[in-house]
């Protein structure tokens, strides 16, 4: 099966800096890549390149084995890629429903129709078992965690074939980084391909099928989670000589 | 009932507070200025508040249609004046048809618009920058348009001029007021309906009970008062029912809504798919069309144009009155109704001094009094939001 997401090669400089130098990486259907490395390593910059919030410099994007061009944010949802980025990006002005529907309102003509996404936000949320007592105020009364759940409840209101998560449980709690894992796997068994991003190797070896190491801006390795110990993953994220 | 719970708390601790900063505003005002000045609460004198709002007013809309981005526009002044100016040469000297002139005047305030938007979007330069070199060009045009004479007078029985001289009769007011009260709680108990219907929840039936009584109560004493006088007069309807309209224009279509984002947050509403230079644009071309109109309604009120007009302290009224009403100048927050109440508390003060014989040194000083004032509400309200990002 012809992976849904590859990328080939990609190269991104700030300045001097290369946050990318010539990285690959494949995600396929109903299933959970973990991308892993130390702080640095290009992992946001990676994903920023194929959520369209930056270009890169060089390299190819292919969506079932064809190449694709994205020019911004709106090109990758088009192609159904959708992220919550480390910094969630939410409209702290807006209330959550206005922040699930943003950029995607349910309309007739130019009006919004609001009863319609409430309805439907309620029903998601419900459904990912996410619970915020009051969804029509700002998302600037929630807490850190409701605000999480918010982001992740956003990412599927496109009906998207790739989620990409950046950190999605570097600021929960115990209780909350479960839901969220457990979200992750429900995602997947829709015949999702999730790529997320973690600093903890915990929820990576409870959740992904394998795991792929940046380092330095390059490929440092890539396991199957079944077969991969932690120790295997750390030795490649830190460079210690293990895995590729 | 929770959810009521936890929205009161959120107004008291002060992170939502709305239209109740200016409201009281407005109350300790009234009660001030009519314990000093007998006249002050007169029909007589509040008609002609009503008369003074209109023009300003409206220009201040417009300025909140570039606020809600956290942007600024600082040449809504010179915009209106100018716009007034080409509206009267086409109709005085060229004799196109009013209607025509006053559409002319809009599409000019319009391309304005636009052209800042562009300046702005396309080149990135600070709203800041381009507007306020569109304060002085603009002016500097309308000065050039009007020529030597420096003034130019639109007929007294001219439909323009006629604009600002027009009373509903008693019997259309009360029917006008009727009907306002009538659609507001149709619009109430058709939303509860609604809500039910999708099951949602919805407000216990006080509530909205006692907001349509509030409502109908409101407008009763307006009207009471102003048919005491000669009437309400048109300007005064022209002015709030573009204030409803544009509020449930911006809070019910997918442009507006996108407007409150980008002010929110931009990069957020761009990382969403939203195209922020349209949204950019388009509130630029809002504001110049509107204060194209304020311009309309100042012009027709001194049935004249004159090197003045859109000058003075109209631009700093119009923003004002936005800020004073509760639009927050970091972006995102605020209603149109915030012109409104913003330009009843400043032309009230004004009036109120105007009649107690002050100096207009301190009428300046108690205005900005009043500013300060709002502005620091803003503010603390944003220090006191949790990691803000707007
Ligand atoms: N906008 C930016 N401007 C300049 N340098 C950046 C920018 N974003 C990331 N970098 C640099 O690129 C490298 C990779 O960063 P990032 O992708 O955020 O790493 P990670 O997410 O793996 O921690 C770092 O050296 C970082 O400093
Ligand atoms: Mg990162």
């Amino acid at each position: 099966m012809a992976a849904l997401l590859a990328v080939r090669g990609v190269i991104k400089r700030y300045g001097p800096v290369r946050a990318l130098a010539g990285v690959d990486l494949e995600v396929r259907a109903g299933e959970v890549v973990a991308l892993v490395g130390d702080n640095g390593a290009g992992k946001s910059t990676l994903i920023k390149v194929v959520s369209g919030v930056t270009h890169a410099d060089e390299g190819v994007i292919t969506l079932d084995g064809r190449p694709v061009t994205v020019r911004g944010p709106h090109d990758a949802q088009a192609l159904g890629i959708s992220t919550v980025h480390q910094d969630l990006a939410l409209c702290e002005n807006l209330d959550v429903v206005a922040n699930l529907f943003l950029g995607h309102e349910q309309r007739r003509f130019s009006w919004l129709r609001e009863l319609r996404m409430e309805r439907t936000a309620r029903d998601l949320l419900a459904s990912l078992d996410v619970r915020i007592p009051e969804i029509r105020t700002p998302v600037a009364a929630l807490s850190g965690g409701q605000r999480q759940s918010v982001a992740i409840a956003r990412a599927l209101i496109g009906e998207p074939r790739l989620v990409i998560l950046d950190e999605p449980t570097a600021a929960l709690g115990v209780e909350q980084t479960a839901q969220v894992l457990a979200l992750v796997r429900r995602l997947r068994d829709r015949g999702l391909a999730v790529l997320l991003i973690s600093h903890n190797l915990v929820d990576v070896t409870a959740v992904s099928d394998r795991v792929a190491v940046l380092r330095l801006g390059s490929n440092a390795g890539e396991f199957t989670t079944r077969e991969a110990t932690q120790e295997m993953i750390v030795a490649a994220i830190t460079g210690a000589g293990y895995g590729s | 009932m929770k959810a009521y719970a936890a929205a009161a708390r959120e107004r008291l601790t002060g992170r939502e507070l709305g239209a109740l900063p200016v409201t009281a505003a407005l109350a300790v005002i009234m009660i001030v200025f009519s314990s000093l000045n007998s006249h002050f609460l007169s029909s007589e004198n509040l008609t002609n508040l009503a008369l003074q709002m209109a023009a300003t007013g409206t220009i201040s809309l417009g300025v909140i249609m570039v606020l809600l981005l956290g942007e600024i526009d600082l040449s809504v002044g010179s915009v209106s004046g100018l716009c007034a100016v080409v509206m009267t040469i086409q109709t005085v000297r060229h004799g196109l048809h009013p209607l025509l002139a006053v559409l002319l005047a809009l599409a000019a305030g319009a391309a304005i618009g636009l052209l800042h938007g562009l300046m702005f979007t396309r080149i990135g330069m600070p709203s800041f920058v381009v507007t306020l070199s569109g304060l002085i060009g603009w002016q500097g045009l309308l000065i050039y348009l009007l020529g030597k004479g420096g003034t130019i007078n639109l007929p007294f029985d001219g439909s323009i001029a006629k604009l600002s001289d027009t009373w509903l009769p008693d019997a259309l007011s009360w029917t006008l007021a009727a009907v306002i009260t009538a659609v507001y709680a149709a619009v109430a108990v058709l939303t509860r309906r609604a809500r039910a219907g999708l099951d949602l929840p919805f407000e216990p039936v006080l509530r909205p009970a006692l907001r349509i009584t509030a409502l109908a109560a409101l407008l009763a004493i307006v009207v009471r008062i102003l048919t005491t006088d000669r009437g309400v007069p048109l300007t005064l309807v022209i002015f709030a029912s573009l204030v409803v309209v544009l509020d449930v224009l911006i809070r019910h279509t997918v442009a507006g809504r996108r407007m409150y984002a980008v002010g929110g947050n931009a990069e957020a509403a761009r990382r969403s798919g939203i195209n922020v230079t349209r949204v950019r644009t388009l509130a630029f071309v809002a504001s110049g069309t509107i204060a194209a109109f304020g311009g309309v309604l100042a012009a027709s009120r001194l049935s004249a144009v004159n090197q003045n007009s859109g000058g003075s302290d109209i631009l700093l009224n119009a923003i004002a009155a936005a800020v004073i009403g509760g639009v927050s100048l970091f972006g995102g927050r605020g209603r149109t109704y915030a012109a409104l109440l913003g330009i009843l508390v400043i032309q009230s003060i004004t009036n109120g001094m105007l009649l107690l014989n002050v100096d207009s040194s301190v009428r300046f000083m108690v205005t900005a009094l009043v500013l300060a004032l709002a502005v620091a509400l803003d503010s603390l309200a944003r220090k006191g939001r949790p990691e803000g990002l707007g």
